[in-house]
Formats: structure tokens, sequence, C-alpha cells
């Protein structure tokens, strides 16, 4: 399976990078919640320094082939591209991937590390797109960072979790591999509060960044839920990520409960990958899904049927067990039917990780919706020398606030640390603008409206 | 429907369009072709005694995704004998009889003059072209742009000519010179009928930066190109209007010079050409853009209500002033429409780094402008201060959205007052001087 979007050619991406009109202070870039300086690094292509744009890119966001992959750019940068109004705005997704490619390609390392090292150690708890963040900017930054990662391999839900035609998972663990290269360390199996406990991190670092993300699906809480043929959506894009696609477990008649992206990603994955019908079934209104209307349009675009105001009440088994279907209740009208499946996949949210969260550290505050209250800005908690960021903090965004998060929160701890503030990534595109009228993206990301 | 057809020096034309002297115009197969597309006229490729050419001749200036903005050559004049462009000669002069073929032509001494004229006479010609302009290779055996920036030498050659030639004969010009009116009183001295400009500027395009040879690369090394294209266009309008402003000329001309499309070709006829000449947006599109051209030109004059190109040709020649005879107390100032201002914020910079800081960034709630249709919430929206503004024309030029920049003109209550009044009313003390800007 190939990912969605192909790679611009060299003449293409040059092509694009010269439609960019180089605006001062651009929107894009306010749009960015990890603030890449976006004109910069197109204008680097146009001119054909790639590895310099990759530079532009890569000190903003560690993350950037993915977030290249896997951002909902309608809605970030290309949404906020002043060309989107009247014209097509710029590729800016594309672009980022053509200058992150290349340089991945040729084993072309564009960071540079500070020679002087503090002697400050930092531990960060979850090896997602939050933890990476955080440790690539504090390894920048001078200071040691180890990761503790409970999977066998870095990266969170980058590795483990986007659907495979939207990005395959040797970008996410080539991405794993660049922040190892900063002299961050990785250890992975480590599962804190388990094989050690937060106390110990506590007293051993000098900071400890807290980003385990969100939990493993939840459940329906109908009749007959447990049993086989049921499983959540995510470990199911977990198994295409892991497994040779031909060993992947794909029903004939695939059904999918929810109606986030998670949802989207599994009834497409499981059309592509050949279920001969793949249903969502959603307990709302069409227009009342989170998943982005691009994704829905995709979904169809794959021949996946759609049902709405579908509220299950009751998984069906056959006489040996086997499922048989799910029995619904139209929300308006209150008619029951079942809709048939031999496999049910569930993506009807991630838990929060209240619980984890309080045996890690018994005295942080928790809101009522089970997240870590921060300060967007610094990460700060309400526990000196504990921050924390990603899905834990702000209850599960994109890929790229999640960096932000782990970005901002390294440079407060950098303050901390050394008294020091930390210099932002230059954005010599918004060069003069000494007060950010909105934020520059990474302090006060602004969501252009969603088309 | 306004009437194409001109008459320059006498020659008539169907329509103003022909085909400079150059590779298009090398041999009948092309002519035939060019013709066939809606051409007016062609002024062959430069005949003389036949030389060898070099690979590679050409080289481009390409500005992002434009190519061939600006294009060099370092190919000579024709490759193949006399006898053969002048036998195709007359071949196509019989099958095209009420178009206009002009021999370019370009020799040494006063007898090969003679015959190489007598010959084109022989074959039916309309005219003649003297190549006075190539500013590469010819140039360093004596001929060329070597003889064009010389007024002396041009005229004596041209002279020769007239001794013989009874068709029109055309002078055409280099512009490798600093003052053109001087190259065409020369050739009006020596008796030429009219002149065509300009030929190419010397120029080098680009040079590789891994071998360090410019283009276009011959064996490790390169030469002095001839520039053209659509970016010299500027620096041949100047020089046309130069020559059609002069009192002392007065010859018909010929202009050439990065002209692509109809509109290009309106700005010559304007500024007082009454033909025009095409090579490079041939070389680049082929011989079929003359059929806009001509729609173009003619839809042009027919919503001007004008019946010939005639009635346009030097209508924009007076206009041209010293800078010393322009109004002093014209005032105007940059408008933005912030209705259509999509917020890249381009004419700000463009003021701030570049011009004369008065296009601030605001708050577009505190300026209660709102927001447009590009710019997203919080977004500073740029604001002339009108009082400081110079009405220098640079950020109506950066702006990407036509129409959203304009440039308004603020009625001025003093009376017009041109530098030279200025001088004269300040030697009188008539006037206080105007203080300096601060």
């Amino acid at each position: 399976m190939e990912e969605i979007h192909s790679p611009l050619n060299d003449q293409a991406a040059l092509a694009e990078s010269q439609r960019c009109l180089y605006c001062y202070d651009a929107p894009c870039i306010h749009a960015c919640p990890t603030g890449i300086d976006v004109p910069t690094f197109i204008k680097k292509i146009a001119a054909g320094e790639v590895a310099s744009a990759a530079k532009t890119i890569l000190t903003a966001n560690i993350l950037g082939a993915s977030c290249a992959r896997v951002c909902p750019t309608e809605v970030l940068c290309e949404g906020a591209c002043v060309l989107g109004h009247e014209y097509e705005p710029i590729q800016i997704g594309r672009l980022q991937r053509h200058a992150t490619d290349f340089v991945a390609a040729h084993g072309i390392s564009v960071l540079k590390m500070p020679a002087e090292k503090s002697g400050f150690r930092v531990a960060i708890i979850g090896g997602g797109p939050a933890g990476l963040g955080c440790a690539a900017e504090l390894a920048q930054l001078g200071h040691h960072a180890v990761i503790f990662e409970k999977e066998p391999n870095a990266g969170g839900l980058n590795t483990r979790g986007v659907a495979y035609y939207k990005m395959k998972p040797r970008v996410s663990l080539d991405e794993v591999r660049l922040v190892e290269s900063l002299g961050v360390e990785i250890r992975t199996g480590v599962n804190v509060g388990e094989d050690l406990t937060g106390e110990e991190l506590h007293s051993v670092y000098d900071a400890v960044f807290v980003a385990i993300g969100l939990g493993s699906e939840s459940h329906l809480g109908i009749p007959s839920e447990t049993g086989p043929g049921v499983r959540s959506a995510l470990d199911f894009i977990r198994d295409i990520h892991e497994m040779p696609l031909e060993e992947v477990a794909i029903g004939k008649s695939v059904l999918v409960i929810g109606g986030g992206n998670t949802a989207i990603d599994a009834v497409n994955q499981a059309k592509r990958l050949g279920a001969p019908s793949a249903t969502l079934a959603y307990r709302r209104k069409e227009v009342d899904m989170s998943a982005y209307t691009f994704e829905v349009a995709l979904a169809r675009a794959a021949e996946c049927r759609m049902v709405f105001e579908a509220k299950p009440v009751e998984v069906v088994r056959d006489v040996d067990g086997n499922l048989a279907g799910v029995k619904f209740i139209h929300s308006s009208s209150g008619q029951e039917w079942i809709e048939p499946c031999d496999q049910l996949l569930l993506a009807i949210g991630q838990p929060k990780q209240d619980s984890l969260l309080k045996k890690l550290f018994p005295a942080l505050e928790i809101d009522a919706q089970g997240c870590v209250i921060t300060d967007p800005l610094t990460g700060r908690t309400s526990l000196p020398k504990i921050f924390s960021g990603g899905d834990c903090a702000n209850g599960g965004k994109e890929v790229v606030n999640a960096v932000g998060d782990g970005k901002k929160a390294a440079m407060e701890i950098h303050r901390m640390l050394t008294g020091k503030p930390a210099t932002p990534t230059k954005q010599s595109s918004r060069q003069g603008i000494t007060r950010p009228p909105s934020g520059a993206g990474l302090w006060n990301p602004v969501r252009p409206p969603n088309h | 429907m306004a009437d194409l057809s001109v008459t320059f020096a006498g020659i008539r034309s169907p329509n103003p369009f022909w085909l400079a002297s150059g590779p298009p115009t090398n041999t009948a197969y092309q002519a035939h072709r060019a013709f066939e597309a809606g051409w007016g006229g062609i002024v062959w490729k430069t005949i003389g005694e036949p030389t060898p050419n070099v690979a590679s001749r050409y080289s481009a200036l390409r500005l992002g995704n434009k190519r061939m903005v600006g294009f060099n050559n370092i190919e000579l004049i024709s490759d193949r004998s006399p006898e053969t462009n002048f036998r195709e000669l007359k071949e196509v002069k019989e099958r095209w009889p009420d178009r206009v073929l002009i021999a370019s032509l370009m020799t040494d001494t006063r007898e090969h003059w003679h015959d190489l004229i007598r010959r084109g006479e022989d074959a039916g010609v309309d005219g003649f072209e003297l190549n006075f302009g190539c500013p590469h290779g010819m140039c360093e055996r004596g001929m060329g742009s070597a003889v064009g920036q010389n007024p002396d030498v041009a005229e004596k050659i041209t002279s020769w000519v007239m001794e013989v030639a009874s068709k029109p004969v055309i002078v055409k010009l280099t512009p490798n010179i600093t003052d053109i009116t001087q190259a065409a009183r020369a050739a009006k001295r020596g008796g030429a009928n009219a002149i065509s400009l300009i030929n190419t500027i010397r120029s080098i395009t680009q040079v590789n930066l891994d071998n360090f040879v410019p283009e276009p690369y011959v064996d490790g090394a390169s030469t002095h190109g001839g520039y053209c294209g659509p970016a010299v266009k500027p620096i041949a309008l100047n020089m046309v209007q130069n020559c059609a402003q002069d009192t002392e000329f007065g010859l018909p001309i010929s202009g050439i010079g990065g002209i692509s499309n109809w509109r290009d070709a309106a700005e010559f006829l304007a500024l007082g050409a009454t033909t025009i000449q095409v090579c490079t947006a041939v070389m680049h599109h082929g011989f079929r853009i003359v059929e806009d051209m001509i729609d173009g030109l003619s839809a042009y004059l027919d919503s001007k209500s004008m019946e010939s190109p005639r009635e346009l040709v030097g209508r924009a020649v007076p206009s041209l002033r010293k800078w010393e005879d322009l109004n002093l107390n014209f005032k105007r100032v940059a408008r933005i429409d912030h209705d259509t201002c999509i917020g890249c914020n381009l004419c700000h910079i463009a003021c701030e780094d570049g011009a004369h800081q008065c296009i601030d960034l605001l708050d577009p709630e505190t300026t209660e402008i709102g927001y447009g249709p590009g710019r997203l919430m919080g977004k500073s929206v740029p604001v002339v201060r009108e009082e400081d503004c110079v009405g220098c024309n640079l950020c109506s030029l950066v702006c990407p959205v036509d129409g959203c920049v304009s440039m308004v003109e603020i009625p001025s209550k003093a009376a017009p007052m041109s530098w030279s009044q200025y001088q004269s009313r300040l030697s009188k003390c008539d006037i206080e001087p105007i203080p300096a800007h601060p």
C-alpha cells in the first residue's frame, strides 16, 4: 500500500516553491503549532537549497517529516495560505516532505549540537511526538535527555497509530533515529509505574517531562461486546504497521463504530486492504463527526459506507459465539436494525490516563477530564520539576501540537535549570516583528477556519 | 475592423508584424511556414561570406517558473552560401508576392557590399537591412557592431550601399552604444531610408558554478553573447523612443526587442515604430504566435476607434519629457483595498525596508478594517500613512492582487511647477526653497 500523497519530484517542487509569495509575517507560520518558518524554507527550495530548507523545518519541528504527511494541513498552514482564498494554496505539506525526505535519503545531518553540555539530566516519560519534541529541543540546548518508552519502539502513534496510506512507520522510525543522533537516550520496553516509579525519576533527574499520551480504546458497554471479532481500531491500525500486510486479519464485512479520525482511518484502511464491505456507524449526524471533512470524502471515494444516528444496543452473535452483527437503534426514528459484520472495530475515543498519572505522581493536579493541568506556554504542572505536554495534557490533539508542547516545555526546563531563557527558533521571514501580534505559531497557534 | 496594413519606407506590408533576421528566417522552408502563419514580412538571416558556427550557441535567463525571460546567442550570420540564400529569397518572393521580404546583409569592402545589393535586387527582395549590430563574433572581424559603434564608419558603408541600391535600405542599429541617436543620425547622413533597432545587447547570462564556465558552453569556454528576449524590451523601447523623438532624425523605425505579443507590439508603435520585428518569441513558441498579435492589435485598434496602426504610431512619444519638465506638485498616494487584500504584507515590508516606511501593520479590530478574504483572525493589516506616502508606486508593484493597491491622485492646491520653473523662480527670489525631506 502506497502513501496516498505522492512525493513531489525535484522539478515539481521547484515550480511549486516558486509560486510562494514569500509573505512577510506569513499566516502559515501563525497557523503552525511548532512555528515553522514556512516562507523561508520554501524560498530555500526555490533557490535549490533543499538541505537548508530541511534545517529550517527541523530546527522548528524535529518531526517535520511525519508532520508533512499526517498534519491536517487544510486546517493548519495551507488553510492559512493567502493564496487559498482566490487560488490554490501552496502545497506546504508536500514541499516540507520534499525537503525532509531529501536529507533523510542522503543522510545529511542539518542540526547543530552545542559543543558544551550543561550536565543537566531530564527524564521523559513516553517516546511519542511530545516526548521526542521535548528531548530533541533539550539536546539542542545542551542537556541530556532520557526517554522511557514502554513499547519496543519509540514514536508513539506515529509509529503505530497512523493510517498506513498516510504514512509508513519507517518515516517515524527514521525520526526516532534522528532524535537519538542528537544524543538523546531512549530506553524502550520500560514501563514507568511498573518497572520504576515516578518518585525514582523525580529524585534522580533534574526535571521530568510527562508525555504518556492516552490509553487504548474505550468500550461500548453493551451486551456481548467481549468476544471474538471485536477489537479496537487502534490495535487494528497497529497490526498494519507491525505485521506483513497479508497477515493482517481483515473481515469480509467490516464495521467500524465511531465518528472521529481514527474511525475514518480504520474504515478506509479496511476497505483499501481488501474488505469487500466496510461500513462506519456513528451515533450522531454526519455534521457532528469530529473527523475532518476531507478524510470523510477520502473514505467515501474508497467506497466505504456510512450510517448515521446509529446507537449501538447489542453485539449480535451466533450460537457458536461468532460475531454476526450489531443491533442499532436509530436516534430520531427509534427504528431498530441489525448491521451484519464479521469484524467489529471500535474507535470511540481513547480513555484519559488519570489512573496512571495518579499512580506516577499522586500529588499531580488533574482536571475533571483526566488531563494534567498545565500552563500551555511552558508545560509547567502543579509540581515543580514536573512538566507535561502532548495528548495526556491537551486531551488529544495533532502530532504537531504534541511536538510544540514538548518544545515549549523543553525551553521552560532550560530556563528553570540554567536561569537563562532559551532563544526561540529564528523566523527570518518575520524579521523585525518584535511583538507576535497573534502568536508566531509556537506560542499561540491560530486555527484557520475549516472550509 | 481596422486595416492593419502599413507602408514602411515605401514598402507596403499587410501588417506591421515582421520576423527579425535570425535563426527563424534562415531558410525558404521556414519562410513559407512563417507566411502561412500570417507574418507580414521577413528579414532574412544575414547574408554574407558564409561562416562556420560553434556548438552550443544559445543560453537563457530563467526567472522562477518562467523560462527564457532573457535569451542570449553566439550564432553568427548565415552559414549558407549567398547563392543558396538569394535563390531561396527569389523562390519565396515569387510564392508570396504580397508579403515583405528583406535581405539582411553584412560584408566588408565596398565591392562586396555592391555585389550583395545587386544580387538581392536580382532576387526581387523588397528592401535591405544592413546588419551593423551583431555584438559577437562578426565584430571581431570588423563587421556588425564594430561598424554600428562607429558612426563615421556606419555612415560611410551606408553611403556605399546607397550608390547601387534602388530598393529601400534599413540600417539595423546596435544598442551597445552610449547615445543611440548618434548612430541613427549617421545612418541618415549615409542616405538610409529607415532604421531598425535594437540588435542584441552584449551579455553573459549565467555562470556554471561547478566548472566556472559561463553559458553557452563551448569546449571549456564561452564568449560574450547577444542578449534579447522579453527582458530587453524596456531598453529597446527607450532607444526606439529616443530616435522617434530626435527632430534631426525623422526616418521610419522598425522596432525590435523582446516583443512577444500584440501588447508589446502596440507599445513599440506608440513609441514611434511603424513595423515591429520578432525573433526570440518565435524561437520559443513558433510562428503561430502571430495569430494572437494580429487579432489582439486589431481588437485594440477597434476599441480605440483607430482605423489603422498609423494612428497609433508615435502616440506616446511626446509624453516622454526630461525629468526637469515634470510637475513637482503632482501628488499621488497608495491606497489599499482591504476587501481584496489577502494579507501577504509584501507592501509593508517593501515600503519598510525598500522605500519610505509609510505602511504600518495595524490591528484589524482597532482600525475597524476587519478581516479581508485571506487574513487570519488577529493578524495585522497593512495601512498606508498617506501624509508620509511619497507616491513611489513600489507597494502597488509588489502587491500580488490586481487592483488591490491603487495609486490615487491627490488634487494639489499648488499650480504645476517643474524643476526648471522652480530653478528660475528661485533665482528671481519668487519662491521659498522646498524643504529637504526629513
